[in-house]
């Protein structure tokens, strides 16, 4: 398809300036020509032209409104409608963001209602909503952390992440200044309680975990392990990317979590807009309450109105007050499926998973067979050993019978991973559909494996060169 | 399969190659093997020329689509020269690993350590080993 | 109201594919005493139609102004209705990172637009995917100046956007820089003085913004010279990015990184967020930026194609050795900056022109009231500062009549008593302007 670029012609446009109605003034004179620039080379197309460009490339997309999308670890449940509906409000849309308090009462209600919400149903003391997504909620989160030991006076370097961690997170680390250090998984796919003694001494922050892990599974030795790191004075810091698996059933401060990070375009669903906008808030056990980022709430005899005065604030880590339409939506989720809807939710996610683990453990090896919560992790071993055949070449084919690839190779653990989640929005007529496709590209993957090997054949364009575009990188258009 | 390692040569553990120019400087690059773990380099990140050195710390780093990988000094020394080939068509190292694929040439600072490293057969045996 | 189409008989089947007689089997790995007894206490579930009669009304607590004099970073503009039509096609909205290259064409290709759109707008060679805020997208890229070069002081103009100097601060508290601020001459513009005083070898970035907070237009020429005499690397960011289609582009005025705010190309204000951090480098640094990058490439066929390209620098990969954990970012808002900025297409220019003229005629009727001066000398784009008598009692009347006033400088420059940031963008009419003028008088 050709570029926007290639479709331009001078003298089109598809937006009209309105008239001036004020007297025109000489820019040249009033700001000085060498301020000003020469050219402004923008594409010139009309409004249809427009249209139909953007349309055609939305039709080479593929989103949850359109099919299954199994991608683990990412939460990619449907999107309510009326999320969108209530967040289009212009009592919503149309503040801006340094409106006096008394314009915005409605938004800070919202906002500080959701803080409350979120520390209801994860255990937590406080919540801030500042972070714009996951990773900048990770971010956040150590930051605290590295605060809380500054103010204690102790010096910590290190951060444990086990090996089963998202890459974010030992970035995470190293981008406060810890060193990282690696946290072996025992066979069960749980933490390795022994290599957590051996690590765990005072010279140590905290320990980074994901709870349910990587691998979809629950760390039954959770209370040891908090133990473990709360006696030698380290603080336990949740990755809630996971946190679909545990709605209503169990909530990480009562596990002993210090630090939770959330991604509300996982859990709550709002919708990831082909990268984001994301949210990432962040709840704090009491003792981290002082170190949140500002802007925090505060609730007046008869209003609400944004404060900075926390002398022992981490500081601010972003401008304004989070992503605030995303938390909108999320909000208006939480309200529409209210306690029991949440964890309804979090009840079918976990047996949706389920189902599909004992659908496809006869066809694809399976790491760890034990009950898992929201997703599971298979492998594709047994198909790179028996044809050649690797997971991404199973991915590509999935594409053809009309699904979105689950999560591949990672986590890095397993071998030609294959983590899939289902979500709980998801039919058992889909799932049962989703696995047939599985069990038949098995099956080719036997009989034909070239034809796995050369898939996707249905889209636009077939795999891509990418080591091409590593070498020689295009990553912005040139008229040549 | 990977190529055989030339005789002519020494092995580091982190899978680098030393050969000696006979006039105390060396050329230094990674293996066969390695290239093959890496799979298609798409860029590497040559020293400085005049960094100094030292044994086991990082010198140069190789990236391919889906990995990033450090390169270790096998030996300590100064880097005098650097393949500036790579830059431009870093597939030189999957190529011909062993040759047009080389990345440093160093004065070695310390001619003992070259006995810390392995000879061809050694590291054939160390690469096996390395794979059960 | 929730979302799970399982029928209780659906479940039953389930059930016993799975080999459980209860639902409650499927979480036994969760240690019985802290396994949740009662509700959470959030309230009941809500069908649609409550939910938007709860949320309206939520909605209905806000005070929509009339109209607002201040920007500030945020900036109320007029967006075209394509916009709101194309992001919300569900194939992009609903649609994860496009990890699968060959299904997610149409965000891939899209981004790659936005990206050339935005390297040429800033006058540098390559820009990423996007970051997630202005703000946080000159941290980043202080942090990045300060990794690469290996020296830990970064100088920070005082005319930079409070908030951004304070995310600064921030980042470099948590990576151990020392971050230190230059004041600003009587024309509004960084001390460059000052600034080449300070200047030594352990200076890794030179921040400033052009348009800066008082609105006035640096001058990065200067700037770039001094910074980079010292070996510093200049980034360089901008308030409104509609100044961007009459000014000169920071990247051709010799910054090395332009990061910015780009709300104004067709994102609602939505108080303050979703947002669109613009990061736009030079292509020497195209191995070492944050965040994601789209690149062009081919397929087996020679078919032109887009995939996520360079992921060597992102977390995933290099994880601890990463300059950034930067992943989600603020793609839907790329998307609509790319369809707006294609809509106008040359008009930016007119556009950016409107925003002089009317922020020169707010300021001219201001100018005419009793006590009320001009603080800055050097030339503005769409927002001036105005000394005035009283600004509090001036911020007081117009809110009394549904109007946000100016921005009041005081609260982060003590220095500035009385002392008002205005904004006059192609959204407020000469009557809005006259009206607010006789509301002040």
């Amino acid at each position: 398809m050709d570029l926007i670029f290639e479709k331009s012609k001078a003298g089109r446009s598809a937006a009209e300036v309105a008239a001036s109605d004020v007297p025109d003034v000489n820019v040249e004179k009033v700001i000085g020509k060498k301020y000003l620039r020469e050219d402004l080379d923008l594409p010139e197309v009309a409004e249809v032209d427009l249209v139909r460009h953007y349309t055609n490339l939305s039709r080479r997309n593929f989103g949850v409104d359109l099919g299954f999308y199994p991608l683990g670890s990412c939460t990619m449940k449907y999107n309510p409608k009326v999320n969108e509906n209530v967040a289009a409000l212009p009592g919503f849309t149309g503040l801006h963001p340094y409106a006096a308090d008394i314009f915005a009462q409605g938004n800070l209600e919202l906002i500080f209602e959701m803080q409350k919400y979120l520390s209801s149903i994860f255990g937590m003391a406080e919540f801030t909503l500042q972070p714009a997504a996951g990773a900048h909620g990770e971010l956040t989160g150590i930051m605290m952390i590295k605060k809380y030991f500054e103010k204690k006076n102790e010096k910590r370097q290190v951060i444990l992440i086990p090996d089963t961690a998202h890459g974010t997170n030992p970035a995470s680390g190293a981008l406060c200044g810890f060193e990282t250090v690696t946290l072996r998984s025992n066979s069960d796919g749980g933490v390795d309680i022994d290599h957590l003694m051996s690590l765990m001494t005072e010279s140590v922050a905290g320990l980074m975990l994901t709870n349910p892990n990587t691998l979809g599974l629950f760390e039954r030795n959770i209370e040891q392990v908090a133990k473990i790191v709360h006696e030698k004075g380290g603080l336990l810091y949740g990755d809630g990317a996971n946190a679909n698996a545990f709605l209503g059933k169990v909530r990480p401060g009562d596990l002993g979590f210090d630090v939770i990070q959330l991604n509300l375009h996982k859990t709550f669903s709002t919708p990831h807009g082909g990268g984001g906008p994301g949210s990432g808030p962040v709840g704090v056990s009491a003792m981290l309450v002082d170190y949140l980022p500002v802007p925090r709430i505060v609730k007046t005899a008869d209003s609400l109105e944004w404060s900075e005065k926390y002398p022992d604030t981490i500081g601010r880590v972003r401008s304004f007050y989070g992503n605030f339409s995303v938390i909108v939506k999320a909000y208006t989720y939480i309200r529409s499926l209210g306690a029991e809807g949440l964890k309804h939710a979090t009840e079918m996610a976990v047996l949706n998973a389920n189902y599909i683990k004992e659908k496809l453990k006869p066809y694809f090896d399976l790491p760890y067979d034990r009950v898992c919560m929201h997703e599971c992790v298979f492998s594709g071993s047994k198909q790179v050993t028996e044809s050649g055949v690797h997971t991404t070449d199973i991915a590509k084919r999935l594409i053809d019978y009309g699904y979105h690839p689950p999560t591949i190779y990672f986590p890095l653990i397993v071998s030609e991973a294959i983590m899939i989640e289902p979500t709980e929005t998801e039919s058992l007529e889909t799932l049962n559909t989703f696995c047939d496709a599985m069990i038949a590209i098995a099956k080719e993957a036997k009989e034909n494996p070239q034809l796995v090997k050369d898939a996707p054949l249905t889209t636009p364009v077939c795999r891509l060169d990418e080591v091409l575009a590593a070498r020689k990188p295009d990553v912005c258009w040139k008229r040549s | 399969m990977s190529k055989s390692n030339p005789t002519d040569r020494l092995y580091s553990r982190e899978h680098e190659w030393v050969k000696d120019n006979g006039d105390g400087t060396s050329i230094v690059g990674i293996t066969d093997h390695a290239q093959e773990m890496l799979t298609d380099i798409v860029f590497v990140e040559l020293p400085l020329i005049g960094k100094k050195v030292s044994k086991s710390e990082p010198m140069a780093v190789v990236e391919s689509v889906k990995s990033v990988s450090d390169v270790y000094a096998p030996v300590s020394g100064e880097v005098l020269d650097v393949n500036l080939k790579l830059e431009e068509t870093p597939e030189l190292i999957n190529q011909d690993a062993f040759g047009q694929g080389w990345i440093a040439k160093m004065r070695l600072s310390n001619a003992a350590e070259l006995k810390t490293l392995l000879s061809a057969a050694d590291y054939e045996q160390f690469v096996k080993e390395e794979k059960h | 109201m929730d979302y799970c189409p399982h029928t209780p008989g659906d479940i039953e089947q389930m059930q016993s594919a799975v080999g459980i007689a209860s639902i409650d089997e499927l979480f036994t790995d969760i240690p019985e005493k802290f396994r949740l007894k009662n509700v959470l206490d959030i309230p009941a579930a809500l069908s649609e139609q409550e939910t938007i009669a709860v949320m309206s009304k939520i909605a209905g607590k806000n005070k929509l102004p009339q109209f607002s004099l201040t920007g500030a970073g945020a900036y109320s503009h007029f967006i075209p209705a394509v916009v709101g039509h194309i992001v919300g096609r569900a194939e992009f909205y609903t649609a994860y990172t496009p990890y699968q290259a060959e299904i997610s064409q149409g965000i891939l290709q899209a981004i790659y637009e936005y990206q050339t759109m935005i390297a040429h707008l800033t006058g540098t060679e390559i820009a990423n995917a996007s970051m997630y805020d202005g703000a946080s997208a000159m941290a980043e890229a202080a942090v990045l100046c300060a990794k690469m070069s290996s020296r830990n002081k970064i100088i920070v103009a005082r005319s930079v956007h409070p908030e951004y100097r304070q995310v600064v601060n921030t980042y470099s508290w948590a990576n151990g820089y020392t971050v230190l601020e230059i004041p600003y001459t009587s024309s509004g513009q960084i001390d460059s003085k000052t600034l080449q005083n300070v200047l030594d070898d352990d200076v890794a970035a030179v921040l400033v913004q052009s348009p800066n907070f008082f609105g006035v237009i640096e001058d990065i020429d200067t700037i770039a010279d001094a910074a980079h005499q010292k070996r510093a690397l200049l980034v360089a960011g901008f308030t409104d990015g509609t100044s961007l289609g009459i000014l000169k582009p920071a990247g051709e005025a010799g910054a090395d990184f332009v990061v910015g705010e780009g709300q104004s190309f067709g994102n609602p204000l939505n108080y303050g967020g979703p947002y669109l951090g613009i990061f736009a480098a030079q292509e020497k640094f195209m191995r070492r930026i944050p965040g994601r990058l789209v690149g062009a490439t081919v397929d087996k066929n020679g078919k032109r194609g887009f995939v996520l390209t360079l992921q060597t620098r992102e977390q995933h990969i290099r994880r601890e050795k990463a300059t950034s954990n930067i992943c989600s970012n603020e793609a839907l808002c790329a998307l609509a900056a790319g369809v707006y900025l294609a809509a106008l297409g040359k008009n930016l220019k007119q556009l950016a022109e409107l925003n002089v003229y009317k922020a020169q005629y707010l300021k001219s009727k201001l100018l005419k009231l009793k006590g009320w001066k001009e603080v800055f000398a050097a030339p503005v784009y769409n927002e001036f500062v105005l000394r005035c008598p009283d600004a509090r009692l001036v911020n007081n009347k117009l809110q009394a009549a549904g109007i946000i006033g100016g921005y009041e400088l005081q609260k982060d420059y003590p220095e500035f008593k009385n002392t008002l940031l205005f904004c006059a963008t192609e959204m407020l009419s000469k009557k809005d302007m006259d009206r607010a003028v006789n509301i002040i008088r």
